[in-house]
């Protein structure tokens, strides 16, 4: 197996540096857009505004916000383990800045002549590739909590790391479903296999397993125990401040973008319209970053929503009912497509 | 069980029991689909916040008004500018009399009399208060001062906007206390 997809065209490497400054561009401008949302949007789930004092209705704040985190002075405790203690946020920012080289936000149309994949890289692996980076992404929670030198930072990493753990295995076998159905890893193949019908459908089951494993791998409420601000004063990023602190919203706010990327890919029909197998090919990245939107506003409204998880409930809602509903599923699916295709 | 006896009979402890739901048992795979169905439930909860709108007040630009029984600064007055009170318009109301002084319960209220002369008539009565300071930062707002005025000279306004950066810029004289404010605290009507 290469690791590349096999497709039928040839990219030049600058339009590859292109494509990967322009996604990398991309992505670090819907994080600020993200941080504002839930903000605003958070708000308005509790009867009030949200930030509006920053600019026109508050539209700089987040801008505001990174100005003042990297104009602080970068400092750490003496119990901290240096070259760690730096390196950890920078493993968490750049896994989930990779995350999202493989979402695609269209198929390959032709831009001038050549045809150019509306995506970073078509990996053959797809979901082993997000998985294999969000198990290096834990690393950096884990050296950063442990590094830091501090209690409460090392509680919030061992429970991230318990928690991603336990949730990465259910979300793991959730998709195992969608591939068994598509009969490929690759992302834009997947996508494609859709055209008769998302995947939202046949694999509800699945869907709903992979979004509450998807809550708990983005340690956002009600699985943000890793970071609980009311017990571990910040969780594993207790000690850090400044640009560092920066680096890890930055990455905590991408995967939330990321996990909503793969969501809308396996499950919505990445750039499909249902019923207009037609629509011109400038339109596709739009249609996805309407899906993900979508996907993001229903995180922030859970967070709004459900207070955090007991440690042992999370736990036994993970192993005991989580995973058992996540083989199921594939069980079903892989007896079901077996029966229908023989 | 019935809680409430037959009519006539004897009281028994059985009348008092009562019958308790409790909640079923947490866990499982029940209590998986019970905590999706709640889920759901305070999702549309949240949701209704979204479309009741935002009940936030834009406190500097946006006030809350006060009631007109709010005691907020005090107010000194003087005589309206009108012909039926016998030639005491513009006079102030204060005689200097210091009674407010005296009901003040947390002692916040200087007041120190002068004459009036025919030459500079102050106020409508014999004396004026040459000085008259009310230090806000130990004005408890309970309002004696104005209760124990004579001639309603001294009374409690609507303002609540009283923060400075200054100890001693807090202790209002009586140009402060007899001039207008600057911006005035919207006023709720009766029974609103």
């Amino acid at each position: 197996m290469t690791p590349l997809a096999i497709v039928d065209y040839y990219e030049a490497w600058w339009i590859q540096i292109i494509k990967a400054v322009l996604i990398f561009a991309i992505g670090l401008q819907i994080v600020p857009v993200v941080l504002l949302a839930e903000r605003k949007l958070l708000g308005r789930f509790q009867g009030r505004y949200g930030p509006n004092r920053v600019g026109p209705y508050g539209v700089i704040q987040p801008l505001a916000d990174i100005v003042k985190l990297l104009g602080k002075e970068q400092s750490r405790p003496n119990t901290s383990i240096g070259p760690l203690y730096i390196l950890a946020p920078v493993i968490s920012i750049m896994t989930a800045v990779a995350t999202f080289a493989i979402i695609p936000f269209g198929d390959a149309p032709h831009i001038f002549g050549t045809r150019v994949g509306l995506y970073g890289i078509d990996v053959s692996i797809g979901p082993l590739y997000i998985f294999a980076l969000s198990a290096i992404a834990f690393y950096g929670l884990m050296l950063g909590g442990w590094a830091s030198g501090s209690k409460y930072s090392f509680l919030g990493a061992m429970r991230a790391a318990a928690q991603l753990i336990s949730y990465e295995v259910s979300q793991g076998l959730a998709l195992v479903g969608v591939l068994i159905t598509a009969g490929t890893l690759s992302l834009t193949q997947i996508v494609h296999a859709q055209e008769g019908m998302w995947y939202i459908v046949p694999q509800l089951a699945g869907f709903l397993i992979f979004m509450v494993a998807a809550f708990a791998e983005t340690n956002r409420a009600p699985f943000d125990l890793a970071e609980a601000d009311a017990e571990l004063v910040g969780g594993y990023n207790t000690e850090y401040g400044g640009g560092r602190f920066a680096s890890y919203y930055f990455a905590e706010y991408l995967n939330v973008v990321v996990v909503s990327g793969v969501a809308t890919t396996l499950f919505l029909g990445g750039w499909l319209i249902p019923g207009w197998h037609s629509e011109p090919a400038w339109l596709d990245p739009f249609v996805v970053l309407f899906k993900m939107t979508l996907f993001i506003i229903f995180f922030i409204w859970i967070r709004a929503t459900l207070p955090r998880l007991r440690y042992d409930q999370l736990m036994s809602f993970g192993w005991k009912i989580l995973l058992p509903l996540a083989t199921l599923n594939t069980l079903i699916t892989a007896i079901v497509v077996v029966a229908v295709h023989g | 069980m019935s809680a409430t006896p037959p009519s006539g009979a004897r009281w028994s402890p059985f009348y008092d029991q009562i019958e308790v739901q409790r909640a079923p048992e947490p866990g499982g795979a029940g209590g998986a689909y019970r905590a999706f169905g709640e889920t759901l439930r305070g999702l549309k909860t949240t949701l209704a916040r979204v479309v009741e709108g935002v009940s936030t007040i834009q406190y500097p630009e946006q006030k809350v008004a006060v009631y007109p029984r709010f005691r907020g600064r005090h107010k000194l007055h003087r005589f309206e500018d009108s012909t039926d009170n016998g030639g005491k318009a513009g006079l102030e109301k204060c005689v200097g009399c210091s009674l407010c002084a005296a009901a003040c319960p947390a002692d916040c209220i200087r007041v120190v009399a002068a004459e009036n002369t025919p030459e500079m008539r102050v106020s409508a009565g014999e004396r004026y208060a040459a000085v008259y300071e009310i230090n806000m930062s130990r004005c408890i707002f309970c309002g004696y001062c104005e209760v124990a005025c004579p001639f309603d000279a001294i009374t409690m306004g609507h303002d609540y906007e009283l923060s400075d950066y200054n100890r001693s810029d807090l202790i209002f004289t009586k140009e402060m206390l007899l001039a207008e404010p600057l911006d005035a605290s919207p006023l709720r009507a009766e029974g609103e």
